[in-house]
C-alpha cells in the first residue's frame, strides 16, 4: 500500500504551501472589517456581476472549472449542487449558509465568520444572485456568541454601504441577510435538521428526497452550503475556476482550511494548497508537542475513521490522498493525538458525543449510540469481556446505513476504525483493567 | 415579558416572514434566558403566547437545545467542553480544579447561588482548547489553572 502512496506523491505536484483564500484577510489590520475587505478588492465582483448583468450559468460554469467541493464534509461539487436549484420557480427562494460547525475538532468557519465576513457575505449575494434566491441565511453554532453578534453588524455594514437589501447598486437584484443561531445541537449541522431550525422546530432531519433543492425553508427551494464554501466563490470569480483548480490537484481543486488541534505546538486552522503533504502540514503546526511522537490522527473529524501515524506519514491532504489511506477529508477537523494518547479513552469520549447528540428519531441511532457509549465505558473501567469488541463491532454495522441522516453512520466509523487500529489497546484493558500507555 | 425583551424579540421576528412566528422561537427563548439566567414554565408560557405557538412546541425545542437551562443555574452558569480536543490538552484537569474549587460536581449550584458548572459538548473553536463559556456568551480560551482562578475572582 506504502508503494501505491509513495508513487502518488511523486505524481502530484508537491510544491505545496499555505495559501489564504477564504482567511486572505487574517493577516491585515481590523481584519473583519469592511474596509479591510474591500482594501483587497472585496465586493467588486458582485459589482461587475450586477452591472453587466452576467448569465448566471457561465457562473455556475466558472464554479464547475474551479473544482470547488462543498467544504461542510461531503464534499459534493458545489457547481453542480447549484445547478439543482430550479430558475423558474414563482416564489421566494432561500439559500443558507451552514456555519453549524459542532463537530469535535472543527473550528474553520468561526475564523471566517470574524476574521472575513464580508468575503462570506460576497459569496452568499452571489450565490443568490446565480440561483435568483430572495433570502439568506447564515445559521451560526451557539457557543460562538460573540463572533455571532460581530456577524450581525457585519450584515449592518454590507446593507449600509448598499451591498445587501432592495435593488443592490441600482441593479434590480434584491437579496436580503440575516444572522440566525443554533442552541446547542450538534445535529443542526445535517442541512434539513438545520432547515427544521431555522423553521423553529427541533433539528430532526428529514427524509430525502425530497432534497432542499425543491422542498426547504417553508417548503420552498432551499440550497444549503457549507461557510468556506461560499467563501472560496468570490476568489473563484476573480480569478477563474481555472486558477482556483490550479491551487490544488486534480479532483481536489483549491485549497482547504484544516482546523488542527490536540497535541501540537500551534493548534490553529491553517489554509493549505490541497495535495499538500500531511508532514508538511504538522511541521506548519508546530509538529507534536513536548517533542513526542506522533501516534494517530483524525484527518477530517470524528466522522472519518482515524489513521495510525505510520500510514498517515506519507499521506497527502486532498479528497483521493486521504480516501486512499482509508479515511477522508471531512471538514478538515485535523485531531492529532500524540504516544500518550489512550485510545480507548479517546473513543469512550467521542462515543458519548454522538449518544449525547443522536437527535433521537430513529431507533438504530438513539439506542445504538447508547449501546455503543455503555461498551466502551465497560472497557475503561476493567469490566468488559473480549466478547464485548465484537459486541461493539457488530453493534456499530447495524447502526450504520440504517438511519435518516449521517450521524449514525458517524458514530459507527470512530468505534470501526479505532477497533481496527488499536485492538490491541482495548484487548489490554479488557485483560488488565488499565490503559496500554 | 416586559417591553425590553419584546424588542428584541420584534427584532428577530423581522428576520422571517410575518406568518412564521414560529422561526424567531430559538432566539426568543435564548433572549429569555439571558435576562433571567433560566427557563420557567411561564417563561415557557409566555414565549408561545407570543409566537402564536402551543406551549408543548416551545417546550419541545427548550428541551431538544442543550443551551436551554430549565432549572435556575446561578449568577454565573460555567459550560465547559470536554470533548475530544480538549480532553487532549488536558480539560479533565481543568474540570477537576473547578469541582474542588467550588465544591460541586457538573450540574450543581454552589451553596451561595454564584456559579452552576455544566459539561459542555464540542463549541466549535478547538484551537482554544481547553474552553468555557460564561452564561453561554463569552468564550474563555487556552484555559490553564491561573487563569480559571482569575476568571473566578473576576465574577463578582
Amino acid at each position: 500500500m506504502n508503494d501505491v502512496i509513495d508513487k502518488n506523491m511523486e505524481l502530484k505536484n508537491n510544491n505545496k504551501q499555505l495559501f489564504n483564500i477564504c482567511l486572505r484577510t487574517s493577516s491585515l489590520k481590523n481584519p473583519g472589517s469592511i474596509k479591510t475587505y474591500q482594501s483587497i478588492g472585496g465586493y467588486e465582483q458582485i459589482k461587475k456581476i450586477l452591472k453587466n448583468k452576467i448569465d448566471p450559468q457561465q457562473l455556475i460554469d466558472e464554479i464547475k472549472i474551479s473544482g470547488l467541493r462543498g467544504r461542510g464534509g461531503a464534499g459534493f461539487p458545489t457547481g453542480i449542487k447549484w445547478s439543482f436549484m430550479p430558475r423558474d420557480y414563482d416564489g421566494t427562494k432561500y439559500i443558507v449558509c451552514n456555519s453549524d460547525e459542532g463537530e469535535p475538532g472543527t473550528f474553520k468557519d468561526r475564523d471566517i465568520i470574524r476574521y472575513n465576513p464580508h468575503q462570506l457575505i460576497e459569496g452568499m449575494i452571489i450565490g443568490a444572485y446565480i440561483m435568483n434566491a430572495q433570502v439568506g441565511f447564515n445559521y451560526i453554532h451557539g457557543e460562538i456568541w460573540e463572533d455571532y453578534i460581530s456577524f450581525e453588524k457585519a450584515i449592518e455594514d454590507a446593507c449600509k454601504a448598499g451591498f445587501l437589501g432592495n435593488n443592490i447598486l441600482g441593479s434590480g437584484f434584491d437579496f436580503e441577510l440575516h444572522a440566525v443561531h443554533g442552541y446547542g445541537a450538534y445535529i443542526c449541522g445535517e442541512e434539513t435538521a438545520l432547515i427544521e431550525s431555522i423553521e423553529g422546530k427541533k433539528g430532526q432531519p428529514r427524509h430525502k428526497p425530497p432534497f432542499p433543492a425543491t422542498y426547504g425553508i417553508y417548503g420552498k427551494p432551499t440550497n444549503v452550503n457549507n461557510t468556506e464554501t461560499y467563501a472560496s466563490i468570490p476568489w473563484i470569480i476573480e480569478h477563474g475556476g481555472q486558477e482556483f483548480m490550479n491551487q490544488g490537484v486534480p479532483n481536489s481543486g483549491g485549497t482547504k482550511i484544516f482546523s488542527v488541534s490536540g497535541h501540537v505546538e500551534k493548534p490553529g486552522n491553517y489554509e493549505i494548497q490541497l495535495g499538500m503533504p500531511f508532514r508538511q502540514l504538522l511541521t506548519e503546526a508546530g509538529g507534536v508537542w513536548k517533542n513526542r511522537q506522533l501516534k494517530a490522527v483524525i484527518p477530517g473529524g470524528p466522522s472519518t475513521p482515524v489513521v495510525p501515524a505510520e500510514i498517515i506519514m506519507n499521506a497527502t491532504l486532498d479528497y483521493d490522498g486521504l480516501v486512499q489511506i482509508g479515511s477522508s477529508v471531512g471538514a478538515g477537523s485535523m485531531i492529532i493525538m500524540d504516544e500518550s494518547t489512550c485510545m480507548v479513552q479517546a473513543l469512550r469520549r467521542l462515543s458519548y458525543f454522538f449518544y449525547e447528540e443522536s437527535c433521537g428519531q430513529c431507533t438504530p441511532c438513539r439506542e445504538g449510540t447508547g449501546w455503543v457509549y455503555r461498551i466502551i465505558d465497560r472497557v475503561f473501567k476493567g469490566q468488559a469481556t473480549l466478547a464485548d469488541l465484537d459486541l461493539l463491532t457488530d453493534v456499530s454495522k447495524k447502526i450504520s446505513g440504517r438511519t435518516i441522516c449521517a450521524l449514525g453512520d458517524a458514530a459507527a466509523i470512530p468505534v470501526l476504525s479505532f477497533i481496527k487500529h488499536f485492538r490491541g489497546e482495548f484487548e489490554n484493558f479488557i485483560k488488565y483493567g488499565k490503559s496500554a500507555t | 415579558m416586559n417591553v425590553k425583551l419584546k424588542k428584541l424579540i420584534d427584532k428577530e421576528l423581522k428576520k422571517y416572514p410575518s406568518d412564521k412566528k414560529q422561526s424567531a422561537v430559538i432566539a426568543a427563548l435564548a433572549i429569555m434566558q439571558n435576562d433571567r439566567g433560566w427557563l420557567s414554565k411561564e417563561d415557557i408560557s409566555e414565549v408561545a403566547l407570543y409566537l402564536g405557538m402551543p406551549e408543548i412546541a416551545v417546550l419541545e425545542v427548550a428541551t431538544f437545545y442543550n443551551m436551554f437551562d430549565l432549572k435556575a443555574v446561578g449568577k454565573y452558569k460555567l459550560s465547559i467542553c470536554t470533548n475530544i480536543s480538549c480532553m487532549l490538552r488536558d480539560a479533565d484537569h481543568i474540570v477537576n480544579h473547578l469541582k474542588e474549587k467550588l465544591k460541586i460536581d457538573f450540574n450543581e449550584v454552589t451553596k451561595d447561588g454564584k456559579f452552576c458548572l455544566k459539561e459542555s459538548e464540542c463549541m466549535g473553536a478547538c484551537g482554544g482548547a481547553p474552553l468555557l463559556t460564561v452564561n453561554n456568551q463569552k468564550m474563555h480560551e487556552h484555559l490553564n489553572i491561573d487563569k480559571v482562578d482569575q476568571l473566578l475572582k473576576e465574577l463578582k
